[in-house]
């Protein structure tokens, strides 16, 4: 169900961090989808994954009523980066890694804009680990969409932190020792609070979570499984491919049974030994199987869930995985200096030179 | 509690005296060195402080590592510098005689707390003998005051456990320093109430502490005279006792309110900047934002961020910091946004000596990123200075949209003066002239923005925020196309972007002051030139006094604009046969003026971690002026006052500046 959020939690209309800006944004017409797209041409791979996921923003923003002067995409650096470019919107390519720390002071100073973050695996999890963990753990009030290849892209084909472990790639001939990462696990290690993952096969669903990404407040996570049909094609084709779809993609709804499978034949509980694990889903174990809560505060279930797959060849979880509020960090600091402005002479800047011991010279 | 009332001593008059607190850095050096300048400041004295404290937060106790001093210079007339030697010295324990004595010129005065010399003590602080038995301290006149003892016996009626009571000792000798030099004791009890008002016990020890060490002073007849340092004729105003830190994190709100814009303020801790995050974090009250980032790399990143959001974004640090910013302040430089950089630097190269200070980054500020990436530098030469500095970086960071590095050092960090304060009226306003509307008109005759449409005066871009309807933008890191700002790989547009960025920062030196030469001598009568920059004003400027006050001529400048230069500084030089740079680094505006102007900078470098004394710099002027290279000493100039002029002659022992004696 898709429903006009134009007064989205992310963007908020409450206060403007920025005391003279030019500008007023009332009775803007309704947009189109052309609207939203740049004068640039997109210059992605034919084929490629990150057409899809621009064809399920350029046409969910107009579709939410968001405006465009309103809305900023950053971007880091990688084939993920260059979506800003083609966004009619603000926008800026800043540097890898960096995109997290650069939108952070930005919506932190515009607590009224609606921030969005396209970063890339290598971007986000490698050279840029420390910035995405921090402003989950933050709860800035961005909306971080990570492109999850499971590749360098754009230095054209080395392993990333998402690669699976053996994979051959240039700089890893003999295929890669390393231990991938699991994005939906660290993001939720690191305290975020709205966690989800789509995939660039089901516009539909792409659409859904960036609709619900944006309009949680707060830090809001999502990996979207993208395929680079250059340097590692394939890569979720065991999940998201249409023949197997059904029965390997987990979809998490809340409220709702986590079933899965042609028929939901199949279900996931909680197992005898602890954990979840999957099972067939009958008479017997139909009220075994675990409803999703996506508001549960302790992120533990959640993260249960995001190791029910050991990576994208096996039954997977999609959708979201966590959606609870706490107060983001902007709004923290907004409501900080309300109080000290309060008070009289709050700021004046001559008692302030004045306000240790001072003595007069005739 | 006045000195001649009880007509036990003789008062004698000082012009001047440097006075140094030295102990263990868990001894409370720092906090009575600060409160002793605090009510100098209040009394009329001009003044000048130097803290100077170890590395480690609590080095072993009572080890040379762990010894903390904190430095005051007070007079009756307008002084420049900390002072090259203390007259008087406090050690609170061997350690801290250890460390300092070496300091000392025959015939200062030293005051040790007798208490702390047990062998043990002396053999932590490297002592093969105890110096107040075996003669080593001959030269000096020693005062041996058990401080631990009578604090101890003074606190007893609070009921503290002794080893709670000891720790007052340190405002026993602020009590006795204050005696010494008949300072008001009103301030400082005041102050102790209300410092530690939430500490009652603690405040009751301190204050009685206090007036043991003064009545210590009073009747104990082991002192002949105290002292006094009378008023200095300072310039009318309002005056208040600030440190670098601090007067440049106003200078930010002062900038953030002269240009309307809210501050933003992206920094990681590091010493010795983290003062300045401290003191912009609690002012909340002026709409400023702070953020502690996870790292030195988002604390600049979030403040660019801010700045594309239309604040004024600001990051604080010290030289490993910078380094990390390097990659960010390229961006910033590229995307032609409104940035402070503030580099409180210390000793390198890597961790180095995080807490003493130094001048070597001033070729990392100007050349330390890959690429063609110029922007403005400046340099305050005052701990007050860092205000107005702040405003100036500040201005060209909006009037340019361009990062500008502002540097201080640890010694102006922590360095404290007299400050009068400024009229807020007459600060200039700053205009962030933001685009509001499209700047351009297309083929198809449809209105655009142009992000990179420059004005044909400063050559800034125009600066449209987020929230402005019809001028959305897409910026970064790539090269754009000159005007409209799309990417551009095209050879000739790379050139033309390099050469516009340059010939922006170029042009600013027709936006700052000229170039002001301190040369009171006829034309052509100095053939010397002290060129300096930052924190070394203050041994510069008493060095040239000295100079000077031996009826020499010596002409002395001092940048605050580093890049780009003053534009009549070319024809300053050329005005003088030697330039002299002393710098607290290997030499690094010597290069940049001899690469700038082909002129032979003589280098005069000092890297140990503390300032330069004036003595030195004097010894360096003198050294110059005798040089045959330099030609005819030529026209000797009236000398000036020895009075101002902060001599040699004068320091080194209470004795030798003694001018008048006032008597009981
Ligand atoms: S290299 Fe891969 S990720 Fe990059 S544009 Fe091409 S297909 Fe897409």
């Amino acid at each position: 169900m898709m429903t006009q959020d134009n007064a989205s939690a992310k963007a908020s209309s409450s206060g403007n961090g920025s005391g003279s800006l030019p500008g007023g944004t009332e009775n803007v017409a309704p947009t189109t989808r052309k609207d939203w797209a740049s004068d640039q041409e997109a210059r992605w791979c034919p084929g490629c994954g990150d057409y899809s996921i621009l064809t399920a923003m350029q046409l969910l923003l107009p579709e939410i009523g968001a405006r465009r002067e309103s809305t900023v995409f950053v971007s880091g650096i990688g084939c993920a980066a260059r979506f800003p470019y083609y966004m009619s919107t603000y926008g800026v390519h800043s540097i890898h890694g960096r995109a997290p720390a650069f939108a952070t002071g930005l919506a932190i100073a515009r607590p009224d804009l609606d921030v969005w973050v396209i970063v890339g695996d290598g971007d986000a999890l490698a050279i840029g680990g420390n910035h995405l963990v921090h402003a989950l753990r933050r709860n800035v009030n961005i909306t971080i969409l990570m492109f999850n290849n499971q590749i360098y892209g754009l230095t054209k084909g080395q392993y990333s932190p998402t690669s699976v472990q053996g994979k051959v790639t240039k700089s890893t001939p003999f295929g890669s020792l390393e231990v991938p990462f699991n994005p939906i696990s660290l993001a939720l290690g690191a305290e975020a609070t709205f966690v989800a993952r789509t995939h660039d096969m089901d516009r539909k669903h792409m659409m859904e979570m960036f609709r619900r990404a944006r309009q949680h407040r707060g830090a809001s996570f999502v990996e979207v499984y993208q395929n680079c049909n250059v340097f590692n094609d394939g890569a979720f084709e065991l999940v998201t491919g249409r023949a197997v779809r059904s029965s390997n993609l987990i979809p998490l709804v809340h409220g709702e049974p986590i079933r899965f499978g042609e028929a939901g034949e199949k279900g996931v509980a909680t197992c005898k030994e602890g954990g979840l694990c999957i099972v067939d889903v009958d008479a017997s174990t139909e009220d075994q199987v675990l409803v999703h809560d996506e508001r549960r505060e302790d992120p533990s279930i959640a993260f249960q869930l995001s190791r029910l797959a050991r990576g994208p060849f096996e039954p997977t979880p999609i959708g979201v995985f966590r959606a609870v509020d706490h107060q983001d960090y902007g709004a923290g600091v907004d409501f900080q200096i309300a109080e000290a402005k309060s008070h009289a002479d709050a700021d004046d800047l001559a008692a302030l030179l004045r306000s240790a011991s001072t003595w007069s010279v005739r | 509690m006045t000195a001649s009332s009880l007509g036990a001593h003789t008062t004698k008059e000082l012009d001047r005296v440097v006075i140094r607190f030295a102990g263990d850095s868990g001894d409370g050096m720092q906090l009575a060195g600060d409160q002793f300048a605090a009510v100098s400041a209040a009394f009329g004295n001009d003044l000048a402080t130097f803290p100077d404290y170890p590395a480690e937060i609590r080095a072993p106790a009572g080890t040379l590592a762990g010894v903390s001093a904190f430095q005051v210079h007070i007079s009756d007339h307008d002084i420049l510098t900390p002072g090259d030697k203390p007259d008087v010295l406090v050690a609170m324990n061997p350690a801290a005689l250890h460390a300092n004595v070496g300091d000392l010129a025959p015939g200062a005065t030293l005051i040790v707390n007798a208490d702390s010399f047990d062998e043990r003590a002396l053999a932590k602080a490297g002592y093969e003998s105890d110096p107040l038995a075996d003669g080593s301290l001959k030269h000096l006149v020693v005062y041996e005051v058990p401080m631990t003892s009578m604090t101890l016996a003074a606190c007893k009626k609070t009921g503290a456990k002794p080893r709670d009571a000891e720790r007052s000792k340190n405002f026993f000798a602020l009590g006795l320093i204050s005696w010494m030099f008949t300072r008001p004791t009103e301030g400082t009890i005041a102050w102790i109430a209300k410092r530690f008002a939430r500490m009652a016990q603690v405040a009751e020890a301190n204050t009685l502490a206090f007036k043991a060490g003064w009545n210590f002073g009073e009747t104990a007849e082991l002192f002949a005279s105290n002292y006094e340092v009378a008023k200095a004729h300072l310039q009318p105003g309002t005056y208040t006792n600030v440190t670098g830190n601090t007067a440049l994190a106003w200078g930010i709100i002062a900038a953030g309110q002269l240009s309307g814009l809210p501050v933003f303020l992206g920094s990681y801790p590091i010493t010795p900047a983290s003062d300045i995050l401290h003191e912009l974090s609690k002012r909340k009250s002026f709409g400023v934002r702070t953020l502690q980032a996870e790292d030195e790399i988002a604390g600049v990143g979030s403040a660019l961020g801010a700045s594309f959001g239309g604040a004024l974004g600001v990051t604080t640090t010290s030289g490993p910091g910078l380094d990390l910013k390097s990659e960010t302040i390229g961006l910033a430089v590229s995307l032609e946004l409104p940035l402070v950089i503030v580099d409180v630097q210390r000793g390198g190269p890597s961790t180095g000596l995080p807490t003493k200070t130094e001048q070597a980054d001033l070729l990392h500020a100007m050349y330390g990123r890959h690429g063609e990436s110029p922007l403005p530098v400046i340099a305050s030469k005052t701990p007050s200075g860092c205000f107005d500095a702040a405003i100036e970086a500040a201005r060209l960071a909006v009037k340019y949209r361009t990062p500008v590095v502002l540097l201080s050092d640890a010694s102006l960090a922590n360095g404290t003066e007299p400050w009068r304060l400024p009229e807020i009226e007459s600060l200039s306003r700053i205009d962030p002239n933001f685009a509001t509307e499209a700047n351009h008109v297309d083929e198809d005759g449809k209105k655009e923005f142009w992000p990179y449409l420059r004005d044909p005066v400063t050559l800034a871009r125009p600066w449209a925020v987020p929230g402005t309807p019809g001028l959305e933008h897409r910026i970064g890191g790539l090269e754009k196309l000159a005007g409209a700002g799309t990417v551009s790989y095209d050879p000739a547009n790379h050139e033309e972007m390099v050469r516009a960025r340059a010939a922006k920062i170029a042009a600013i030196a027709a936006d700052i002051p000229l170039a002001e030469v301190d040369d009171p001598h006829p034309a052509g009568s100095s053939r010397v030139l002290v060129l300096g920059w930052g924190s070394t004003y203050g041994a510069i400027a008493a060095g040239v006094r000295r100079v000077r006050a031996r009826g020499k001529c010596v002409a002395h400048l001092h940048l605050v604009h580093l890049n780009p230069f003053p534009p009549n500084l070319g024809d300053v030089l050329a005005r003088y046969p030697v330039v002299l740079a002393p710098e607290m680094n290997l030499g690094q505006l010597s290069r940049l003026i001899r690469a700038d102007y082909l002129v032979d900078v003589r280098s005069v470098s000092k890297v140990m971690g503390v300032p330069f004394k004036a003595a030195e710099i004097e010894a360096a002027i003198l050294d110059a002026l005798e040089d045959p290279d330099v030609g005819s000493p030529g026209g000797d100039g009236p000398p000036e006052s020895a009075e101002t002029a902060e001599t040699s002659e004068a320091t080194g022992s209470l004795g030798g500046a003694v001018a008048v004696e006032a008597g009981a």
